[in-house]
């Protein structure tokens, strides 16, 4: 069980450095801005932990401020680099 | 093997973990167009639609309560729409940061939460709610490696990328803070969290493992300050890139405490890209990621402020440098943070224009650490509209700089410090920068002849073929134009 979760985490972490190891600079932010939204995956944890609130009201007060935390960095991130992104494609539509 | 897949099921039924599956692969596909010039619009969609599904593949889970997780996401939704919609172009480098210390945030809660459960259930019925169908495969040291890794790295994410944020939006000072023992503080707190985190793992259920966890959290953000404030405010956009992949790497560590796929796939996806993206930051000022994390800029930097650079600084004034451009046969535009700072992204556009109708060869050339974050300087052009061909890197510049007219920087200073080139005391020696100072002129805007983010003395305004413009950047390029229009 626990190998197959350590296989499953190196597999992932060859696979990040394969899939962005060439990216043009001006995508560099759009980017990382992408990249930090997708890290508020740990939102899925912040779900568990407060749907599953069997520990008591702490666990609960801990799960909401991390439920919210986490939906500030997966909606904030997507927006932001949304609008980011938004102004390339803006540019090259003028173009056509 | 089935009986491997069954506890990978956790509490799910088999479609949750092939919604799981679709979310990680969705996130693959994302991250990878968003690498790409003309599918990163979509990739960022199709990365957002994954995070959908695994929200809701969470919420599908047996004997979830909706009650607080709708508190908790509406409350986060709210506040991060707004920021996001809310925030100037010119701030996007501190959002990111600070967005980005959220996340680190909710990995250090759910570590936090996940162990007040164990603590308060017990672990027999803690790993139930881990594992339903098999709670003997789940192992009691395993989850305390899990539960302390992902507190120390989420709370050290979350304080790092605070005082990130602070640095950039000038709330604090952007030079390196140091203080007398730092490196024994420092020391300290990496001695307190070994301390902490062995008494934690040995007896995660002992009298003290409370207070273990604790001190945990407390030296992990303790740990991120003392690591970030130290660092000078030119290094930011490699600390942010390399918190970023720490925040994935909390996120991947999370998914070792519930034990669940698509967190330790998404996290590491992540965790990887930051590293790659922070070496490439690194590699583009010459440095090692050491060099920037350790030895900051303040060890070498009294010596190089010791000796200065001894000169007169030539101004000139709006008029004369219209006089320059409108003669120029070849102009190369040398943006900077303070075009950011100004908002003088399209004026500059616009006298890029008249330029070029002028008949006149213009260029931009984007140092890759231009401004306070990799590619800041070509998000602000593409804002304003420059066309993407007249944007070209440093290393395709530099060999033409001879033949080059005019040189105009707007804003940028440590970029195109010749110190960088010349000065072996210097602390950017070694750094590649854009060679300016060997066109035949170098128009400098500024609005003092304060030095540069990273607070060193620059040579360049002291050459015999530059010239200081001084003022706002977007006053003086404005002025600029309408000295074209009206010619």
């Amino acid at each position: 069980m626990m190998g197959l979760l350590f296989f499953v985490f190196v597999l992932a972490i060859f696979l990040g450095f394969e899939l962005i190891s060439k990216v043009p600079s001006q995508l560099h932010t759009p980017l990382m801005s992408g990249s930090n939204a997708i890290s508020g995956i740990t939102i899925v944890g912040a779900l568990v932990a407060v749907g599953f609130s069997h520990g008591g009201p702490l666990v609960t007060v801990l799960g909401v401020i991390a439920v919210a935390a986490a939906m500030i960095n997966v909606v904030g991130g997507y927006l932001v680099t949304h609008r980011m992104l938004g102004m390339f494609k803006s540019k090259s539509a003028d173009r056509k | 093997m089935s009986q491997h897949i069954q506890n990978l099921l956790g509490h799910a039924a088999p479609f949750i973990n092939y919604l799981y599956i679709l979310a990680s692969v969705l996130f693959i596909i994302g991250l990878k167009m968003l690498s790409r010039a003309d599918t990163a619009r979509k990739g960022n969609l199709i990365s957002a639609v994954g995070m959908l599904i695994a929200i809701v593949a969470t919420c599908l889970l047996v004997g979830m309560e909706y009650k607080w997780i709708l508190v908790g996401i509406a409350i986060g939704s709210a506040i991060g729409a707004i920021a996001a919609q809310s925030v100037k172009m010119t701030s996007m480098p501190e959002m990111v940061g600070l967005l980005n210390g959220f996340g680190g945030l909710a990995s250090m809660l759910v570590a936090w939460a996940e162990y007040h459960k164990w603590h308060a259930m017990g672990w027999a019925e803690y790993a139930k709610t881990l594992l339903p169908d098999n709670p003997a495969a789940a192992s009691e040291v395993f989850a305390a490696v899990a539960i302390a890794f992902t507190a120390v790295v989420g709370a050290l994410t979350f304080s790092g990328s605070l005082i990130a944020f602070l640095k950039l939006a000038e709330w604090m000072p952007g030079k390196p803070i140091l203080f007398r023992g730092q490196q024994f503080v420092n020391a300290l707190v990496v001695l307190a969290i070994l301390a902490a985190g062995a008494i934690f793992c040995m007896a995660p259920t002992g009298p003290n493992a409370y207070i273990a966890i604790a001190v945990l959290m407390v030296a992990g953000l303790i740990l991120g300050i003392t690591s970030v404030i130290p660092i000078g405010g030119a290094d930011m956009p490699v600390v942010i890139s390399l918190l970023n992949s720490y925040s994935g790497i909390a996120a991947a560590a999370a998914g070792f405490i519930i034990l669940n796929n698509v967190l330790i796939v998404a996290g590491s996806l992540v965790g990887a890209s930051g590293i790659i993206l922070t070496q490439i930051m690194c590699k583009a000022m010459n440095r090692s990621l050491a060099n920037v994390l350790f030895s900051g800029f303040g060890a070498t930097k009294s010596s190089a402020k010791g000796e200065g650079y001894k000169g007169e600084a030539k101004p000139i004034s709006a008029e004369d440098t219209y006089l320059l451009l409108e003669a120029a046969r070849s102009v190369v535009i040398v943006p900077g943070y303070g075009m950011a700072v100004a908002q003088a992204q399209h004026s500059v556009r616009e006298l890029g224009e008249l330029l070029a109708a002028n008949g006149c060869d213009v260029r931009y050339a984007i140092h890759p650490v231009a401004g306070r974050m990799p590619g800041h300087m070509n998000v602000l052009l593409a804002e304003a509209n420059v066309p993407y061909e007249q944007l070209v890197e440093p290393q395709d510049v530099n060999p033409i700089m001879e033949t080059v007219d005019v040189a105009m920087v707007i804003g940028a200073n440590d970029v195109v410090n010749p110190a960088a080139r010349e000065d072996k005391s210097s602390p950017i020696y070694g750094m590649p920068i854009i060679n300016v100072d060997q066109a035949k002129t170098v128009i400098i805007l500024k609005r003092s002849m304060a030095s540069g983010f990273a607070g060193i003395d620059n040579p360049l305004f002291f050459k015999d073929n530059s010239r200081m413009l001084f003022g706002d950047a977007k006053a003086t390029v404005s002025a600029l134009v309408s000295e074209f229009k009206s010619a």
